[in-house]
């Protein structure tokens, strides 16, 4: 016994620097990646509530914001620029730092060597400088809003003129170069993380986990991975020759002819327009780096409620990978009104409309996956079921503007806002809470409170569709987004109401998050201890120990026999059968 | 019946796991070496060598990134090619003997001689890249001057980061050889920043076609 202790104390570092702070071990790096990305949440979603407050009462005074903003809201009144701040924060935190660092790095983190059965990452020590570059990336976005002009204000796509003319507007001053700067870092830590995924998940898999073998979330990490890997290093590319038509007096993305007060800027020949291709190489597949790992957690977490194998596990591979790869010469769907030869839209309309063969075989793999199911609606179930909920009604939009003749119409209006508030805010965040009700007993060894999970559910599902269900409508009523105040519009004077009715909504919904911070906190001291495997699942990581030690295993890693969703297996003793049971034991099926 | 006890059994195992220590590291591959016993399914490639591929993967993609943008910008009308520096080619000579020498060092497993010399190099063609830079100025070429001098200082200085890169690893790994650690690991990291190096001098070879070729 005291051999063992000796071994223990050998491995583990006992500092608390180096256990808590400077770890190495993937799920402390997991837990960190994922209390950020809630303090970013915490960030974003006031930003939020704040866009709100002004799209609903465009010309109120609000006396206590004053003192919280004095320069954005002087006189209680917010002014436009602190606006643009706005939605531009809301964009850059909610899809970078918040469902990139929750949802990717941080279940991945904690989940992916688990899942298959390794001791740690790959690079345990480039896991943790790709989380100690983050951190400087988001003290930087935050601490842009407090510099001269104020944070960064041209939209979360930094296009120019607006983001490479220093004194366009005053969030293109010091706060567009702290953006650039943020990103940079982000995208480095993000590199170093996908690397990393990608190695561990090709390279450290245990005895018998072959590919296809592994559980569906771990599949949409691998493709995710490789798509950020391939598409960040040309947006950093893009960001170079930004930073030096901002600082260096180039002209990558500056046109002549361009005016600031009285004065003629001397740039000439460049293509805004390049910027936008370089920007949307990334940005689509960032849509699906976030996606496929919330529809990888809706898939895994549907089997343990449903009690039988997820339907089409083949096919939904097959599928995924498809996405990935037609998700890269697709960007340009993002472009139909900037400008385009009417063939090249053709292309990318086509394209467009191809991803959603794979997208619609996946769902239906996840609706026939509830066919016959013995169905418990425990938390964890609830939001991996609105996630699909969220992934039908978005994509259904996603038809309309992936079509260049439709999306002309509906391009820049809030029919957008509403589309992608429901594929990268709704799916992703229902399958970040889904995770979270699901794998908190694995993280910290208690049950989160089930009634108040169900109270957050169902707040959540409602409200959500009542924010972004109804701004479809509003887009195709003519609302553009981005605009300040609608005010002055008398076409739009008559869904002034709906817009109130949005903001109400929108601030229910907000609510709702505070019920589930409260139980996140309350559940990690009060919570009732988990049992080791709480949900009677089937996958690696319910046979660790819990909290799993450094290390993860025991003596040995385990020995994988079988897929990760052998639920119900007739003549079974047990409705479910871990990985690691032998054939000699239950017979294996795949 | 006894399949039945089997199982439950087998779920008591399971659960008796959680008493189980952590096992001294069997697998000491933290310095991107592979050892290990307790390997599981994996490619037949160390993680170390499949990371860097990885790496080198989205450095490509960097480089395209800037190459559809030289393309685009190209094709303006301001576009006006910039004189060719004579002392490129030397550079280029340097680079490149200098991947001929560390690829000597590879094949004859001996890192320290070679590897030195190598760097050496690496460091003679940085400077030489200075005194291109340096030569372009003297002509009044400078980073704003038109769009053909602007990528010309950014993709070279982009591709001096990635030299400096890789004179930091091979630095680090001299240091290792300066150390008693068996040849295997040293040949291992030798082997490894042979194949970055010469990634780097490939890309420069791509640069030179791209910004004086087409």
């Amino acid at each position: 016994m005291s051999g063992q202790h000796v071994v223990h104390a050998h491995e583990e570092p006992q500092s608390f620097l180096r256990r808590y702070i400077f770890s190495t071990d993937h799920k402390v790096i997991g837990i960190q990646y994922y209390l950020t990305a809630m303090v970013m949440a915490l960030v974003g979603g006031t930003l939020a509530m704040l866009i709100r407050l002004q799209l609903g009462w465009p010309e109120a005074k609000w006396p206590l914001l004053a003192k919280l903003f004095p320069r954005g809201m002087s006189g209680g009144v917010m002014n436009p620029d602190f606006y643009l701040a706005l939605i531009t924060m809301h964009g850059t935190l909610m899809i970078f730092f918040v469902v990139s660092l929750g949802l990717v790095s941080g279940f991945g983190n904690y989940l992916l060597p688990l899942h298959i059965g390794a001791r740690d990452m790959a690079f345990p020590f480039l896991n943790m400088l790709s989380y100690w570059t983050v951190v400087p990336a988001c003290v930087i976005m935050l601490a842009s809003f407090f510099v001269e002009g104020g944070a960064a204000a041209s939209g979360w796509t930094a296009y120019p003129p607006l983001s490479a003319v220093e004194q366009a507007v005053p969030g293109s001053g010091l706060g567009q170069t702290l953006w650039i700067l943020g990103m940079a870092l982000f995208i480095a830590s993000f590199t170093m993380g996908g690397l990393n995924f990608v190695t561990t998940i090709l390279n450290e898999r245990t005895r018998g986990m072959s590919m296809m073998r592994l559980p569906l979330f771990i599949w949409t990490l691998l493709i995710a991975s490789i798509l950020g890997l391939l598409a960040f290093p040309p947006l950093t590319a893009a960001a170079i020759l930004l930073l030096f038509d901002r600082h260096g007096g180039t002209s990558f993305f500056l046109p002549s002819g361009l005016y600031f007060g009285e004065r003629v800027l001397p740039h000439s020949g460049g293509s805004p327009l390049l910027w936008q291709h370089l920007f949307w190489f990334l940005g689509h597949p960032e849509v699906y780096v976030l996606i496929l790992p919330a529809l990888g957690i809706a898939l895994d977490l549907l089997p343990p409620f449903t009690r039988k194998p997820i339907f089409g596990y083949r096919l939904t591979v097959y599928s995924l990978i498809a996405i990935g790869v037609l998700s890269m010469i697709v960007w340009g769907h993002h472009m139909f009104v900037s400008g385009m030869n009417p063939y090249v839209g053709e292309f990318f309309a086509i394209g467009t409309l191809a991803i959603t063969i794979p997208s619609a075989i996946i769902g239906f793999n996840l609706i026939a996956s509830l066919w016959g199911a013995r169905l418990q609606l425990r938390t964890p179930a609830l939001f991996a079921l609105g996630s699909i909920a969220f992934f039908g009604t978005g994509g259904f939009g996603g038809i309309f503007l992936g079509n260049a003749t439709s999306d002309i119409q509906l391009h820049d209006t809030y029919f957008v806002v509403g589309h992608f508030h429901f594929m990268i805010g709704g799916v992703t965040l229902l399958a970040l809470f889904g995770g979270t009700y699901y794998w908190f007993p694995k993280m910290f060894g208690r049950m989160m409170n089930e009634r108040l999970g169900k109270i957050h559910f169902w707040v959540t599902f409602v409200a959500f569709y009542a924010v972004f269900l109804t701004q479809h409508f509003l887009g195709i009523g003519g609302m553009p987004r981005r605009y300040y105040a609608f005010s002055k519009f008398e076409f739009l004077a008559p869904i002034r109401d709906l817009n109130e009715f949005i903001s109400l909504a929108a601030f229910v919904l907000g609510a709702a998050q505070l019920v589930f911070l409260f139980n996140f906190f309350w559940s990690l001291f009060r919570g009732a201890r988990a049992e080791q495997n709480p949900w009677r699942a089937t996958t690696l990581e319910w046979v660790a120990p819990t909290p799993p030690p450094h290390g993860n295993w025991g003596e040995t890693t385990p020995e994988v026999h079988r897929w990760p969703y052998d639920y119900s297996v007739p003549g079974a003793p047990e409705d479910f059968t871990p990985q690691t049971v032998p054939p000699t034991v239950v017979e294996v099926t795949r | 019946m006894r399949e039945v006890l089997d199982v439950k059994a087998h779920v008591e195992d399971v659960r008796i796991w959680g008493d189980f220590r952590m096992p001294p590291s069997e697998d000491g591959r933290r310095d991107g070496c592979d050892g290990g016993s307790d390997r599981g399914e994996r490619l037949p490639i160390p993680s170390a060598r499949l990371g860097l591929w990885i790496f080198l993967g989205t450095v490509t993609m960097l480089f395209a990134g800037f190459t559809s943008a030289y393309l685009v910008r190209q094709a303006g009308s301001d576009w006006q090619p910039i004189p060719r520096p004579p002392i490129l080619w030397v550079n280029t000579g340097v680079l490149l003997l200098s991947s001929f020498l560390l690829e000597i060092g590879r094949r004859r497993a001996s890192p320290r001689r070679w590897g030195a010399g190598a760097t050496f190099l690496g460091v003679l063609f940085l400077l030489g890249q200075l005194l291109v830079w340096r030569a372009l100025r003297a002509q009044g070429v400078y980073l704003p001057t038109n769009p053909h001098s602007s990528f010309f200082y950014i993709l070279t200085g982009v591709h001096g980061a990635h030299v400096v890169g890789g004179i930091i690893a091979l630095l680090s790994g001299l240091v290792l050889a300066g150390r008693d650690v068996s040849e295997e690991r040293l040949s291992h990291r030798l082997s490894l920043c042979a194949t970055y190096w010469h990634f780097v001098g490939g890309v420069w070879l791509y640069l030179l076609c791209v910004l004086f070729l087409f």
